[in-house]
């Protein structure tokens, strides 16, 4: 037979996986498993949150083996089927990936912990669980694959979850944000297909590391810039910048609260990495082409998402304009493009995923008190619960930017580059969007907490207990707000590591082509 | 073959983005369903439009020893196309229970999760 002499080795992986190999794909893999098996427990609703929970511990657990990983030994690829890339799909988990995997995996544990709470036997049996860890299984993946068309796939599969969790209760509030929000993200994805579509007929290949070696070479001849426009159009839409945000403040505070906290964190920023993994890492040159545009949307997000907060009575709406301002700090570093800047971006992208779900947790706490949402009726909250005061004004400060919590240090490092990048007026909007915010956030608390409540003798029936499940999530999330704020340092070296490696792939290519690398 | 089938491509997003400036839900879903064939139909023409030769290597070769169809687009195709079923599919289902819900599928009269005329926060205390 004639395959007996057949050499796969140019063909195929011929060395067995390794344990590293497969930490690369635990982070979607375990998620994945639990949430399927949590969906064949569909009607047991008693096993649901622990069986989540599990899952999830589980998944953080990869997560730190895999950063620790990438951390000491560089980026880790694994390619799917064994075919030699840039044939199999790979997955590759560099600094900036594993370590957003990792932030993104704590705050789903916390939410599944409240979850416990906020979601009853109904809403369990409707699924919120399985959609959750499916969820966080399409989130890893997008963090972690190594391939473009791969990366579209997983942002359909947490979108579909997205939108189960979404409309679950089915109020009219709900189907009215779940139809706006499916309708314009589902055209977001479409157009990052669209542009993918181009991509692959322009490079013949969808594997990043390949694209990323061939990019200089075409760059004479290949629509690049066309290219470039349309994933900044497709991942604007999807990390809400503006003017491609509308659909964020109609849905966000809808579903129940723990699902708010939970996109809030974790969903916008998924379009941020997006944007920095191929805006920054594979079309350098056109990025800094059209960096001038990528700023004034930074600041536009900004400063307009700031401005839309001030305006709102509900504080669930508040907090969906603050989400659309942090992606507009996000973007000041995409829009600079330095090492320092895309440092402040990705220490942003912790800070804003643990913070914004805090927040609305913290709502949530608020509302289970007060029994309610609004900037009108919640009041005096500081007489009854000195400790929930506490919490808010932590966050407070971290939403802000003051210290000492997590929003002060990335927003130094972006003034700071910002201003070594020449562009003054952009380090002035950040400034302008954290007087607003503080502005805007203080307030909030200040009515919530510190206003004299006007029935003191009904507030007091609506108390049901301590909100231990609450407390023990806000203090959960509290601990990684103080540490970024008091003990930046190791935070601070993961940011670096991850800027220096969408600037310089090199190590990323190494991981993906391990033959080339040693020639 | 290329040209005839970018044309059909320029047409099914112009037809497509017009459905979805419409303000009626039901035009939009159908504007969306048309926007995701015209992607498709963008995979198959960037992937190179060949003649039908199956990618099937001689038994004695180990290289395909003409040019063959490109498979990979029909792959992606196949892919983004159960995608876009499915997500059409639960898209008119949500259109359909909200149509019911809010007795409207004019995004004008859809203000349920964002009324108009919403008091300002408190000014002081």
């Amino acid at each position: 037979m004639a395959a007996e002499t057949v050499d796969i080795s140019n063909a195929m992986v011929t060395a067995p996986a390794t344990l590293g190999d497969w930490l690369v794909v635990a982070p979607v893999a375990i998620p994945l498993v639990f949430g399927a098996v949590l969906l064949m427990v569909r009607h047991e609703t008693r096993f649901h949150a622990g069986l989540a929970i599990a899952g999830l511990m589980a998944t953080f657990a990869a997560n730190v083996g895999l950063l620790e990983r990438v951390l000491s030994e560089g980026p880790q690829a694994m390619t799917m089927g064994r075919w030699l890339p840039p044939f199999g799909i790979s997955f590759a988990a560099d600094a900036l990936g594993a370590s957003l995997a990792l932030v993104a995996t704590l705050v789903a544990i916390v939410c599944a912990i409240y979850a416990t709470k906020e979601i009853d036997a109904t809403g369990r049996r409707y699924g919120f669980y399985p959609f959750m860890l499916l969820m966080m299984a399409g989130v890893g993946g997008s963090f972690l694959t190594g391939d473009v068309f791969n990366l579209y796939v997983w942002f359909e599969v947490f979108l579909i979850s997205s939108f189960g969790m979404l409309v679950l209760g089915s109020t009219h509030r709900q189907l009215d944000g779940a139809t706006k929000y499916a309708i314009l993200n589902l055209v977001g994805t479409t157009l990052f297909l669209t542009a993918t579509a181009f991509l692959y007929g322009t490079f013949g290949t969808l594997n990043m590391a390949d694209i990323a070696g061939k990019v200089d070479a075409m760059r004479d001849t290949g629509p690049l810039m066309t290219l470039t426009v349309l994933y900044l159009l497709a991942f604007g839409m999807k990390a809400a910048a503006f003017p491609l945000n509308f659909w964020l403040p109609a849905s966000y505070h809808t579903p129940s609260i723990v699902t708010a906290a939970l996109f809030g964190g974790v969903l916008t920023k998924v379009g941020v990495y997006a944007m920095m993994r191929i805006l920054v890492m594979l079309f350098p040159v056109e990025r800094a082409v059209l960096a001038d545009l990528i700023a004034w949307v930074a600041a536009g997000t900004m400063v307009l998402g700031i401005m839309g907060a001030l305006a709102q009575s509900d504080i669930r709406r508040v907090l969906g304009f603050v989400v659309i301002s942090g992606v507009g700090v996000m973007m000041a570093g995409v829009a600079l493009g330095t090492e320092a800047g895309l440092t402040g971006t990705v220490l942003y992208a912790f800070h804003s995923i643990i913070a914004m779900t805090a927040l609305y947790l913290l709502a949530g706490v608020m509302n289970g008190l007060g029994g309610s949402y609004s900037l009108h009726e919640l009041s005096g909250l500081y007489r009854n619960y000195p400790l929930l005061a506490a919490f808010a004004l932590l966050l407070v400060l971290s939403a802000a930017g003051l210290p000492p919590a997590s929003g002060l240090w990335p927003k130094v490092i972006l003034v700071r580059a910002s201003l070594d990048a020449g562009l003054p007026w952009l380090s002035f909007a950040i400034l302008l969007t954290g007087l607003l915010t503080t502005v805007a956030m203080g307030r909030v608390f200040i009515l919530t907490i510190w206003r004299q409540t006007a029935k003191p003798a009904e507030n007091d029936t609506v108390v049901a207990g301590r909100p231990a499940v609450g407390y023990a999530a806000l203090a959960m999330l509290s601990l990684p707000i103080l540490l970024l704020g008091l003990y930046p340092e190791p935070l601070i070296r993961i940011a670096t590591v991850s800027a220096t490696g969408l600037l310089e792939a090199s190590s990323y290519l190494g991981a993906v082509f391990p033959m080339e690398a040693q020639p | 073959m290329e040209v005839a089938l970018s044309v059909f491509v320029g047409i099914f997003f112009a037809v497509a983005i017009y459905l979805m400036l419409s303000k009626h839900i039901i035009r939009i879903l159908l504007g969306v369903s048309i926007f995701g064939n015209a992607v498709n139909l963008t995979i198959f023409t960037v992937g190179r439009v060949v003649r039908e030769v199956p990618p099937i290597i001689p038994e004695a070769l180990q290289t395909p020893d003409t040019i063959t169809a490109n498979p990979l687009p029909q792959a992606l195709i196949l892919t983004a196309i159960v995608i876009s079923f499915s997500f059409f599919a639960f898209l008119l289902v949500l259109a359909f229970r909200t149509y019911q819900e809010l007795g409207t599928d004019d995004t004008d009269g859809m203000r349920v999760a964002e009324p108009e005329g919403e008091p300002l926060p408190p000014l002081g205390y």
